[in-house]
């Protein structure tokens, strides 16, 4: 399911919309998942406190929306540009890809509830593509 | 049988009591249909699906949106046993309808995106879990009698 020239295109555009929320959505996104999804948990032992709105979600939200900022710009070769992060998720955090999907969902509720007008259905599937996309280049060296 | 704990009943509960379902059931079939276009196998009577707009904008579609969310009706009114409820729908389903279980999910996530649409900031983490959990217990319901 490979991204098409609208796809990319549609969300380049949404991405300069969010932009400036950027940081908190991650946060809210982070903080849904280890609700919703407690297994997830499991990766962050290491936080004294993994509640939505607590420092550790929030500094991290941030780290891995700014992370997806960047892949929106390297969207046309995500498994080359985000080679170093598909090391760093293959053989350091080992985080299983399934989970990749569990936060893309809560990704997609997330902007779901701050942007209810601008995320119509055809920024959906596009924004959708584009997670599904940069899981696999993040999963690409796993094995 | 499933666990609800007080927080969940009441917050199931008063989603639905709160819903309009003319908006909702529409948006999201539509939006499932669009997101997940493979689903669209299963209207194949349905006329225009060509593209978005269409599906957005077919009321055929639309008309089958309300009668979809409708149906989680009897599991909020059987909340305690939602896989007899739904055992007959089940083999619908599955015997006359031959529809992949795979695609209850894809269509409770397009749910779950358009109630959060709605919602806004009330649909908080817990909100979304509870929510979740509901949608989770009715999809694994009509996937249980395919054999």
């Amino acid at each position: 399911m490979s991204l098409t020239a609208k796809d990319k295109s549609l969300v380049k555009a949404f991405w300069g919309k969010i932009a400036s929320k950027s940081d908190a959505i991650g946060a809210e996104a982070l903080g849904r998942m280890l609700v919703v999804y407690p297994q997830t948990k499991t990766y962050f032992s290491h936080w004294p406190d993994t509640s939505p709105g607590s420092a550790p979600v929030k500094k991290h939200g941030k780290t891995v929306m700014g992370a997806l900022g960047d892949a929106v710009g390297k969207i046309d070769d995500l498994v080359g540009g985000l080679s170093a992060l598909s090391d760093l998720h293959a053989f350091k955090l080992r985080v299983d890809p399934g989970n990749f999907k569990i936060l893309s969902h809560n990704i997609l509720v997330t902007l779901g509830v701050h942007f209810p007008s601008d995320f119509t259905a055809e920024v959906h599937v596009a924004v959708d593509k584009f997670l599904a996309a940069v899981a696999a280049a993040l999963a690409d060296k796993y094995r | 049988m499933v666990d609800w704990t007080d927080f969940e009943r009441s917050t199931i509960l008063d989603i639905f009591s709160k819903m309009d379902y003319d908006t909702v059931g529409p948006k999201s079939l539509a939006r499932c249909l669009v997101v997940y276009p493979w689903t669209q196998r299963y209207f194949g009577n349905f006329g225009n699906l060509y593209n978005a707009a269409a599906i957005m904008g077919n009321p055929m579609v639309a008309a089958h949106g309300k009668v979809v969310l409708h149906g989680l009706d009897r599991a909020l009114k059987n909340m305690d046993d939602i896989r007899g409820t739904y055992a007959e729908l089940s083999v619908l389903h599955s015997e006359k309808l031959h529809v992949d279980p795979d695609n209850f999910r894809l269509l409770a996530d397009c749910l779950t995106i358009v109630v959060a649409a709605q919602m806004g900031a009330a649909f908080t983490a817990d909100v979304q879990a509870a929510f979740q959990k509901f949608l989770a217990v009715v999809v694994s319901s009509l996937g249980r009698q395919y054999h």
